[in-house]
């Protein structure tokens, strides 16, 4: 399959800014029809893949159980769990056009080497909604990569393409820069944009939040700076969404400034007290189980004085969660914790104090919501309120981690990427550099991953018609 | 989770970086699927010394993990899983087993292999000469049956004592419960179907074609492991045969000591050969580099005992057949003599640990079992 390979300056049936899951899936799917397809990836190859490389599962529809997928998870109910987190920002038409291919897309992703496996161990919630990659997100970059090969896929590392030559409605090739040496042009006869979000350009992380961005840590790749974005967007393209809201967690604030991925996120919040800088409470920790709240506490940390958060528990809680993979800070007695961790102890101690006194007695039950409820403190805690009181005592410090930002190029259903005067005629883009689009605000545990793998396929399949 | 910080001191480097590593696996759990070293790993919070040798010595080096890892370098974390078990298992075979130089002089060269190889056909030619018998003479005028007993006799007790005592003290370290039944029938199970080198998914391991997955290793193993059994039976029906039968070799190609030794002979000779041409296409750095010309050695030592085993069986009645069948006597001695020494031990201590780990994954089993 495929045609003959061109020569490196092209021109290309379709050429891919961009190598992770949607990339691959784009190039799959145009491949397979036969076209001749070259992936321009910035990452070297140790390091490909994005931030697909650090996800672990597919949030998929199905009608009836379906490889490791239990029951039936159906488009309402799907729909519905997206418009709760997103405050309904969210456009419907393209929400539903993801949520109903997904069904299709996972014996697709099993035909082309992906492997899933039951819900990992701390994560049963999700075993009727996510499917699991074996191995993870790296694994399925693998097997796709190796199924590109395969299909003659051509495939450039550390090609960091820096602008799109747009002409009128049409692109006509992009300027990629290969190992540092100096940009050339190569010619297209289609493109498909998946570079990404701009998370790890820090600079415009602060122009969109300001001096606190300086205090972020990026949980993903450090090679999505947006530079397409950002070319598609100067050259005129429409673009959408807020550039403050992006996939963000509370993870560990000893965490790697990139790429720390999955380790670093930290479980123990519902069963803990959060407090500020200045020993302060500041929201609900017990508000409703983790996997529904886990996508908030970034924002939550993010809007605290210098950015941190200290989540504190005590000895009865140590196992309920996961560990991380940063030991906790221990000591024996409040003080002496408050003093390991910079606080003010006199602070800390009156904040223990007045949540262990709001707590009342009740049946514990780490893995529902047991409504064990704090009375008459502010902010409440509504669920898991037991006093902490048995040493020792551990804290972990929090900082906002950004997975993906939102802000991205407006495409429509066809994956194609609306233009300064209208839709361009032959770029599309998937991925995280449009899932703007789709999700305006909040998250959906494997929902990065469905948008990836929808538009990705579209992206491919309609490039691929456009140039036959 | 590591809450006890008194475990972490007074632990050997190789020890100290398992424990590292699996630390981050166990905040990241990905590779859970892969086999049983995961879920073994989640078991426990805390990973003493005890708990890192059990799960050193349930990898397979399926490479499964290393391949699909987030982590590995050049990410600052730099796992290596595969490499840093791997340590821990060379170490814990040289704690258990004696004497421990002996383990790291066979382990880790091929020299002592080659030269023990050397000395036992030289031995057994002499003894072969002494007797002066022409190439025409039956079987055991070249060597007497009641000679060979003599000298393997001790040479197959004494190294299987070895092993024993070592497999004791192992299991003393890293469970000490009585054996359950249920728990054998498991581990057999696994290592008949090699369970943990088919990646979770049945399309086996990452050894030698990178991150793609391929059955090659499995498959070859197996056909040793096959091969291994099939000579020892032979070698098991033919002393029936003498003893009870009073039968004495040599044996036609009817006989059953004929057709098991000829089957398993070719198996081994072609599975040793895959295991070396895998071996050499496999990324060393994940695995035990030390122990890499030791690895060889053993691989080469199991496929010339088969290979000269068969040369034997149509050479009989030739010249060259005092000199073969001395090379072949020598080089089953060299793998019985060596037996605790060499990579040979890696069988024993992996069928204890996948037992264990049946008896520890399901301890309700342990009811009813018999030791």
């Amino acid at each position: 399959m495929g045609r003959r390979t061109p020569r490196p300056e092209g021109p290309w049936d379709i050429v891919i800014v961009g190598g992770g899951n949607a990339a691959l899936c784009a190039a799959l799917t145009a491949a397979e029809a036969g076209r001749s397809v070259l992936i321009l990836e910035a990452a070297p190859e140790s390091y490909r893949g994005g931030n697909s490389r650090h996800t672990r599962n597919f949030r998929c529809m199905h009608r009836q159980p379906m490889s490791v997928l239990t029951e039936t998870y159906g488009e309402e109910e799907y729909f519905d769990d997206l418009r709760v987190v997103t405050k309904g920002e969210t456009d419907e038409t393209l929400a539903r056009l993801v949520i109903r291919e997904t069904e299709e897309c996972l014996p697709w992703m099993r035909r082309h080497g992906v492997h899933f496996q039951p819900s990992l161990s701390g994560t049963l919630s999700l075993s009727r909604t996510n499917a699991f990659f074996l191995g993870g997100g790296k694994a399925l970059v693998n097997a796709y990569y190796n199924v590109a090969r395969d299909l003659g896929v051509s495939v450039v590392y550390e090609a960091r393409v820096d602008h799109v030559h747009i002409e009128g409605d049409r692109a006509i090739g992009v300027d990629v820069s290969v190992a540092g040496a100096a940009a050339r042009r190569i010619a297209a006869r289609a493109v498909v944009l998946a570079s990404g979000g701009f998370q790890s350009d820090l600079d415009w992380l602060t122009r969109a939040w300001g001096p606190a961005a300086a205090n972020f840590l990026i949980r993903g790749t450090p090679h999505n700076r947006g530079v397409v974005l950002k070319n598609m967007i100067d050259q005129g393209c429409p673009s959408v969404g807020d550039p403050t809201q992006c996939h963000c967690v509370a993870i560990d604030g000893r965490a790697p400034k990139f790429d720390g991925g999955i380790c670093t996120r930290l479980d123990c919040v519902p069963f803990s007290i959060v407090v500020n800088r200045d020993g302060d409470r500041f929201y609900d920790e017990g508000e409703d189980t983790w996997p529904k709240r886990y996508a908030i506490w970034g924002r939550l940390v993010a809007a605290q004085p210098d950015q941190i958060g200290f989540s504190i528990i005590d000895s009865k809680s140590t196992d309920l969660f996961m560990p991380s993979v940063f030991p906790p800070i221990r000591a024996d007695d409040i003080e002496e914790l408050a003093e390991k961790l910079g606080l003010d102890p006199v602070r800390l101690g009156r904040t223990v104090a007045a949540f262990n006194a709001a707590c009342q007695d009740g049946r514990f039950h780490p893995t529902e919501r047991d409504g064990l409820t704090t009375i008459g403190l502010d902010p409440p805690k509504s669920n898991w309120a037991r006093p902490i009181d048995t040493p020792p005592y551990f804290a972990y410090q929090l900082r906002p981690g950004v997975t993906f930002t939102y802000l991205g190029l407006k495409v429509d259903t066809t994956a194609r990427v609306e233009g300064p005067h209208g839709r361009l005629a032959n770029v599309w883009a998937a991925g995280e550099i449009m899932a703007g689009s789709i999700l305006g605000r909040g998250y959906l545990a494997g929902f990065g991953m469905a948008i990836g793998t929808v538009f990705g396929r579209i992206a491919g399949r309609e490039a691929a018609a456009h140039v036959a | 989770m590591s809450l006890d910080p008194s475990l972490v001191s007074t632990s050997s480097p190789s020890i100290i970086e398992a424990r590292r590593q699996l630390e981050i696996c166990n905040a990241c759990r990905y590779c859970e699927g892969y086999c049983s070293v995961f879920p073994a790993m989640m078991r426990d919070a805390v990973h003493g010394v005890a708990e890192l040798t059990h799960l050193a010595n349930l990898c397979h080096n399926c490479r499964g993990c290393h391949y699909s890892c987030q982590y590995a370098a050049p990410h600052a974390f730099a796992l290596n899983l595969p490499a840093a078990l791997a340590e821990v298992r060379q170490a814990s075979w040289e704690r258990h087993l004696r004497p421990a130089i002996l383990v790291k002089i066979f382990q880790e060269g091929w020299t002592a292999t080659v030269v023990t190889m050397l000395a036992a056909t030289a031995a057994l030619y002499a003894a072969a000469s002494l007797r002066g018998a022409d190439a025409s003479a039956p079987f055991y005028d070249k060597l007497p049956h009641t000679w060979m007993v003599a000298f393997f006799l001790p040479a197959v007790v004494l190294p299987i004592v070895a092993v024993a005592a070592g497999l004791r003290s192992y299991w003393r370290e890293t469970c000490g419960d009585r054996m359950a039944l249920s728990a054998v029938m498991a581990a057999t199970r696994s290592v008949a179907r090699m369970t943990n080198l088919a990646c979770g998914h049945g399309e086996g391991c990452n050894y030698e074609k990178g991150d793609r997955y391929s059955n090659a290793r499995r498959f070859a193993h197996q056909a040793v492991l096959v091969g291994f059994l099939l000579c020892f039976l032979a070698t098991a029906s033919a002393t029936v045969m003498h003893y009870l039968f009073q039968w004495p070799a040599p044996y036609g190609f009817g006989s059953p000591p004929k057709i098991l030794g000829v089957t398993g002979g070719v198996l081994l000779v072609l599975g040793s050969a895959a295991m070396i041409l895998l071996k050499r296409r496999a990324d060393p750095d994940l695995g035990s580099r030390r122990v890499l010309r030791g690895e060889y050695a053993f691989i080469c030592l199991v496929g010339l005992t088969a290979l000269s085993g068969s040369a034997l069986t149509f050479a009989s009645g030739t010249d060259p057949s005092k000199a073969l069948l001395a090379f072949h006597l020598g080089c089953v001695a060299t793998l019985f003599l060596t037996l605790p020494f060499t990579k040979m031990v890696h069988g024993a201590f992996r069928l204890a640990t996948l037992i264990i780990e049946a008896q520890k994954a399901h301890p309700k089993d342990d009811q009813g079992g018999s030791s």
